[in-house]
């Protein structure tokens, strides 16, 4: 059985607004889930009720099957949106101490910080107070600060915004080590080329309502309209008139358009030959950025 | 890991960062100076035989009463040597006693004869010492309990304000997390009063002062259970205090009526301590009673169940503060934009505790 996280029917309030409508959806272990959606769809909000920073009015959070508990929260790696750790303090201190109050014994949060520490790339600045890093290096240390205890599930809320982008390639693969090695990751991002990079599934939020869920590759062929993109050595234009073809965009010999239901691609690629040599036919998947668009509207 | 162990853990960090805080250790360093000071030095500067200034054929009783004796030839070389200040007093023929501005009372004792003196009320207290009792008391329990719980409540506003609070509260309850603060705050204060007390007795021992030590040994015994209720009662108000803002430079706005607690009874028990009926009703009044009731007690007017009974209010009040305290933590730790009304906080408890 894989172990899976689950939200099921998830409703939360503050006063009389509504943030969350049942909220349902999976986080598959060994799989990088994005967690999508605009300012105010709701995505903090379920991350918090998922670590029980925050209580759902209704609905229940399991992972393999069990509602969870205190304990079993401890073993979760988080990342807030709104990012803090102790300015005063060193970085190695720190990092061993929240260590620690996940449950680590002192020894054991100390070997796995130093580890850690060394994979982000913050060994030599270990012992220098926070407040005295860069902005990049105080992320790595978040980063740090989420993994030391070595989660079994992780929930990171926006981990790759304010870091630079060799920064953001230490957390990738970080995060992708945990998912390798079984763990479900769950991450929200607002930066839809990073999660269409990055994630295996996908789950789009709107509204407090879960609005698609599923593998990328499902959501892709489940909200793609059958567009193509043809390159051809001359004008493309007669294309506009062709039967049953909508042009997207005509630039010269380059064209992108969607077929009207039911109309079969092959007769619009055999009109083309007609007319000269085809240089480039495909098949257009849509960016997460149109999908997104598709189902927040 | 329980509660318990989450609590040390908070606790330990505390205490390890304060112990690291400069102005902390320096401010405790002050302290043992003044304490110090304030019992070493009186005796030594009251301290020391007069210098008399004598001739030889008179000093006889002098030398027998431990005095220091200038011996000089005539009365007018010892009235010379007091205007010069060789000596504090001069002894000339009559005989009449000689000295500048301040009687020397050790000298006329030993020229005179006193009648036995019997006292009926052998342990009352000296007035200046029964005034400074009260006082230190009252002082210590205003700055303990007023460093210790600003300190606990700027250690909750850095949590708010790095926004740290959210990965701690998803890793221990937030109980833990208050409780571990409050015992670290307790556990400074009290090592820093027990450092101070520690040097005191030390002094008064080094000061040959050991009556008063005597004298006030139940009383500090009984401070001790007082200062504790009392600490958590204001540290309590503190903490809530604390958790209602976000950044330090608020503090202030939400503080007041904490620094009022505080302050009020230690002012009411300065300057009405000696009003037996006032002392009373403060010796009830829980913000009051831990200053108010072990004086009593030094005062020699405190029966033994009065005790018992400010101790057990106390506590309930204490008790009380302690669980509203939590609430209002709870309700406001997770608001970390603006000010949250103390209504909000006490009404929605957001996190599952």
């Amino acid at each position: 059985m894989t172990s899976v996280l689950r939200l099921d029917g998830v409703d939360r309030s503050f006063g009389d607004r509504q943030v969350l409508k049942d909220v349902s959806f999976d986080v598959v272990a060994g799989r990088m889930t994005g967690f999508v959606g605009g300012n105010g769809a709701g995505k903090t909000t379920t991350m918090r009720i998922i670590l029980g920073v925050l209580a759902a009015d209704a609905g229940r959070v399991t992972w393999r099957g069990e509602p969870l508990s205190r304990d079993a929260r401890r073993r979760f790696g988080y990342m807030p949106e709104e990012r803090g750790l102790y300015p005063k303090m060193s970085v190695r201190e720190q990092v061993t101490y929240l260590g620690q109050l996940h449950g680590l014994t002192a020894d054991a949060a100390r070997r796995a910080t130093d580890g850690l520490l060394e994979r982000v790339g913050l060994a030599e600045r270990g012992n220098d107070l926070l407040e005295t890093l860069s902005l990049g290096n105080q992320q790595r240390a978040q980063i740090a600060a989420a993994l030391v205890h070595d989660p079994e599930v992780l929930v990171l809320d926006e981990p790759f915004s304010g870091l630079d982008p060799l920064a953001v390639d230490t957390v990738v693969g970080v995060l992708r080590e945990r998912a390798t090695a079984g763990a479900p990751v769950l991450f929200s991002s607002h930066q839809l080329d990073v999660v269409e990079r990055l994630c295996d599934d996908l789950v789009i939020i709107a509204d407090g309502s879960i609005r698609a869920a599923g593998s990328r590759e499902q959501l892709r062929s489940a909200y793609t309209t059958p567009r193509f993109e043809l390159v051809v050595e001359t004008d493309a234009g007669w294309l506009r008139d062709h039967p049953g073809v909508s042009l997207v965009d005509l630039d010269g010999a380059r064209a992108v358009f969607d077929l009207a239901a039911g109309t079969d691609e092959q007769p619009v690629l055999r009109a083309a030959l007609e007319r000269g040599p085809v240089r480039a036919f495909r098949p257009v998947a849509p960016s997460l950025a149109e999908i997104f668009r598709e189902v927040a509207k | 890991m329980n509660t318990m162990q989450a609590t040390r853990l908070v606790a330990a960090r505390e205490i390890r960062v304060k112990l690291r805080d400069r102005t902390f250790l320096i401010s405790t360093l002050v302290f043992l100076l003044i304490a110090a000071a304030a019992t070493i030095l009186p005796p030594l500067l009251s301290g020391g035989p007069s210098t008399v200034a004598v001739t030889e054929a008179a000093a006889g009783p002098l030398r027998a009463a431990g005095l220091e004796v200038l011996a000089v030839p005539d009365d007018a070389a010892a009235e010379q040597a007091v205007r010069d200040g060789d000596a504090d007093a001069a002894v000339v023929a009559g005989p009449a006693v000689l000295a500048m501005d301040d009687a020397p009372d050790d000298v006329v004792s030993a020229l005179s004869t006193e009648p036995p003196v019997r006292l009926l009320n052998p342990d009352a207290v000296d007035p200046v010492v029964a005034f400074l009792v009260p006082f230190a008391f009252a002082f210590i329990f205003f700055i303990t309990s007023q460093t210790f719980g600003v300190q606990i409540a700027q250690s909750i506003i850095e949590e708010k304000q790095t926004r740290i609070v959210e990965i701690l509260v998803a890793a221990v309850p937030v109980r833990a997390l208050l409780a571990g603060k409050m015992l670290a705050g307790t556990i400074l204060a009290l090592g820093q009063i027990a450092l101070v007390a520690v040097v005191a007795v030390a002094g008064m021992t080094f000061g040959d002062n050991t009556t008063l030590l005597s004298l006030l040994g139940p009383a500090i015994g009984w401070f001790v259970p007082f200062f504790l209720l009392g600490f958590v009662l204001i540290a309590s108000m503190w903490a809530a205090a604390g958790a209602l803002v976000n950044r330090l430079e608020d503090i202030g706005g939400v503080s007041m009526p904490v620094q009022l607690a505080v302050m009020l009874p230690f002012f009411a028990v300065i300057f009405l301590n000696d009003n037996v009926t006032a002392m009373r009703v403060l010796s009830y009044l829980p913000f009051s009673a831990p200053t108010a009731m072990p004086l009593r007690l030094f005062t020699g007017d405190a029966a033994a169940w009065e005790l018992i009974v400010s101790l057990a209010l106390l506590l309930v009040t204490a008790a009380g503060f302690l669980l509203a305290g939590a609430r209002v933590y709870e309700g406001s730790l997770l608001r970390t934009n603006g000010r949250t009304s103390i209504r909000t906080a006490w009404r929605e408890r957001e996190t599952l505790g």
